[in-house]
């Protein structure tokens, strides 16, 4: 509901900067309509690696190796119930190794090893990928699921580079405004409260720790400090990265704990050491199925970021087929509908809302709501090309990493 | 080997065996070559030479867009090393940090290697031996995330101190201090026990006979004699200490140290020239360590 009554300033606010997004979004069921062409103020991205794309989908090879985030591709060794490996095995006789990926950076690393046939990568991760040319093109064609994934997933800044689609989307949330009940009496609904220097639950506010935090910071300042001109998080140039960064200093002071395992975030909301903080909404189910605290979760009005996953093809798979299989047997309706349940997340797949467990799944995590996915700003890697007009005067990856070392002092 | 065994089985052997065991029997030096080189290759190779390789890396830089290495010497990551104020804050907390996790160590540990060595029956001296060493044998996270539960807001801490108006020192460096303490603590016991175990009793015997007090006899017999074993200790402890970046990320609350600096551009960044140039810190500081070490003639304790 908070959502909603805060939709007229964000819709102000949403333009995010990822006008590519906008115009790809916008043209809903063309997802031929995109960033290249796109409308003014797009920028063409210099080209990646020029890598091929799949013709055809073959016989399978037999076996698949892929690196996944913890969760997305369970074959009953965590839980004898979730499984949907085993049944891909069956179907296709690929036998599948997953290896875990912690952080994307991590992934990216794994990646460059070049013994795997793909990864569920998330938009901090992708484009490092494909310019690295780690990750061939995908011939989306050849997934019959994608005709049905959420338009606006397709081809976004994050998955596809000047039209070219390098990916099969996965799923997608919102990085959440995480409270205890108990301690904060009236519901926050601005990310303001982490930032006030004044605020009463100094030393019991929690952050993401990565870098890409940073990102967060600089969309509560493109809400506040109009000034600053801020138009993507992800797209700061020096003036705007200062300021985000020293945002983030300050409020080092308030900051009890900076959380990057998510079983370590449950504990410390749940001892009470964590009373307010980003948050994903996994955590948030976990903590409220322990029922050891009262904890409720907002999407502030100023938006949020968020990750919006996906799966892509390796430039030197040894098993192609088998990949391509997969991608389209995970973005199904019934197999997204239970990855999406299990790890806490809104599905790609639109058919998969009608194939959850829960059948109020979809609305809680506003898996068709295009206007709810407008307002996250999804983690994207920063680089030194704006994406805009302002040309080749932004911050990139490692010039946050080591400003991340510097907030945290 | 006896060297008429030796002869013997040379005979029955066929000739080339018997030609290179003479061989060797006649030029000692090849003999104590063949028997260092594996040893010694695995110690230039997998030692040294991973030491030169990090020299090398740190000189070079990383393409920040595809996280490419670029092969081209440059001093730019120790520049930023050196500016950079942060690096030197948390360079300083790490060796705050290591220094007093060894003080505490060292100060816990001598009363009670004492009793141990000096005072307890020799069966509970094989208990107490039994009782130090028995948390080494549990995991490294299992017990830093025991003192995360116990330092936590509702934690047996805060909870044993608040009938007498206190609170625990929450996630922090101090959390991040007592638990590095505690994990590194046999470490200082055990050279400790050992260092007190040499120690004649008839030289405390003999103090007490010439009138010293307790007091007297512990700064001018015991201390001097043991401080080459604590010294042995602290080497332990210190370059753990200094080492370490796990113990923080799970109860150092916001805090940082200097192993998270270099953790965090291997994983975090992918920029390992820079973690490279930043890892010659703790091993400059554990050199310069060693070579104060060295006068104490603790190394000989080790």
């Amino acid at each position: 509901m908070r959502v909603r009554r805060s939709l007229g300033v964000l819709a102000a606010l949403a333009t995010t900067g990822l006008v590519l997004a906008a115009c790809g979004g916008g043209s809903a069921s063309t997802p031929a309509a995109s960033g290249s062409g796109g409308g003014a103020g797009s920028t063409r991205m210099p080209d990646p690696p020029a890598g091929t794309k799949a013709t055809a989908v073959g016989a399978g090879e037999g076996q698949l190796n892929l690196i996944a985030w913890a969760g997305y591709a369970e074959n009953g060794s965590t839980d004898k119930t979730i499984d949907w490996v085993t049944p891909f095995t069956q179907a296709s006789g690929c036998q599948v190794n997953v290896k875990i990926g912690n952080t994307s950076d991590e992934m990216v690393t794994l990646m460059k090893t070049g013994q795997y046939d793909g990864v569920s990568a998330s938009g901090d991760a992708t484009l490092r990928l494909i310019y690295g040319g780690d990750v061939a093109p995908v011939n989306t064609d050849l997934v019959p699921n994608y005709a049905t994934i959420s338009d606006f997933l397709k081809l976004r800044p994050w998955n596809a580079v000047n039209g070219v689609a390098y990916g099969i989307p996965h799923g997608w949330g919102a990085n959440v405004l995480l409270y205890n009940k108990a301690v904060v009496t009236s519901p926050p609904d601005s990310w303001g409260v982490v930032f006030d220097p004044a605020s009463p639950y100094k030393g019991k506010v929690t952050a993401y720790d990565s870098p890409i935090y940073i990102a967060d910071a600089a969309l509560y300042l493109k809400a506040t400090k109009p000034d600053l001109k801020i138009t993507n998080p992800y797209e700061l140039d020096d003036a705007q990265f200062t300021a985000a960064v020293d945002l983030l200093k300050q409020q080092k002071g308030l900051v009890g704990e900076y959380w990057s395992d998510y079983t370590k975030a449950v504990s410390a909301i749940e001892s009470g050491n964590t009373v307010l903080g980003t948050s994903w909404q996994v955590i948030a189910n976990l903590v409220q199925a322990d029922k050891k605290v009262e904890i409720g979760t907002v999407l502030p009005k100023e938006g949020a970021t968020g990750w919006s996953d996906t799966w892509m093809v390796a430039s030197k798979a040894a098993h192609p087929n088998c990949m391509y299989k997969w991608m389209d047997w995970i973005t199904s309706p019934k197999v997204n509908a239970q990855v999406a349940e299990y790890f806490g997340e809104a599905p790609a797949q639109t058919k998969a809302c009608e194939n959850t467990s829960d059948k109020g799944f979809c609305d809680t995590f506003h898996a068709l709501d295009k206007a709810y996915a407008d307002q996250i700003a999804y983690w994207t890697t920063p680089t030194k090309s704006c994406g805009d007009g302002r040309g080749t005067v932004c911050k990139d990856y490692a010039a946050w990493t080591q400003a991340w070392t510097t907030i945290k002092g | 080997m006896d060297d008429d065994q030796g002869v013997t089985a040379a005979r029955r052997r066929p000739a080339v065996v018997g030609a290179a065991s003479a061989f060797l029997h006649r030029h000692p030096r090849v003999r104590l070559a063949g028997l260092l080189s594996a040893p010694m290759l695995w110690l230039a190779v997998a030692y040294l030479g991973s030491l030169a390789v990090m020299l090398v890396t740190s000189l070079w830089s990383v393409d920040s867009f595809t996280t490419q290495l670029v092969r081209q010497p440059t001093l730019d990551n120790f520049r930023t090393l050196l500016t950079e104020p942060v690096y030197r804050t948390v360079a300083l907390r790490s060796l705050g940090v290591a220094a007093l996790v060894t003080v505490v160590d060292a100060v816990i540990a001598l009363p009670m290697a004492f009793y141990m060595a000096k005072v307890a029956s020799p069966r509970a001296r094989r208990l107490l031996v039994a009782a130090v060493l028995t948390p080494l044998w549990a995991s490294y996270l299992v017990k830093a995330y025991a003192w995360r539960t116990m330092l936590a807001e509702g934690g047996v801490l805060n909870w044993a101190l608040a009938p007498v108006g206190g609170s625990g020192p929450g996630f922090g460096v101090a959390a991040t201090a007592i638990t590095l303490a505690y994990l590194w603590l046999p470490y200082m016991i055990l050279p400790v026990y050992a260092g007190l175990d040499r120690l004649p009793d008839s030289l405390l015997e003999a103090s007490g006979d010439l009138g010293a007090t307790a007091g007297r006899t512990f700064r001018s017999v015991v201390l001097p004699l043991v401080l080459p074993a604590v010294v042995a200790g602290s080497i332990f402890t210190f370059s753990l200490s200094l080492g370490d970046y796990i113990t923080v990320k799970i109860v150092g609350g916001s805090s940082q140290l200097f192993a998270n600096v270099i953790y965090d551009n291997i994983g975090v960044a992918g920029n390992l020239p820079f973690a490279a140039a930043a890892a010659l810190f703790p091993v400059l500081a554990i050199l310069l360590y060693l070579t104060l070490v060295r006068r104490t003639g603790a190394l000989d304790n080790l």
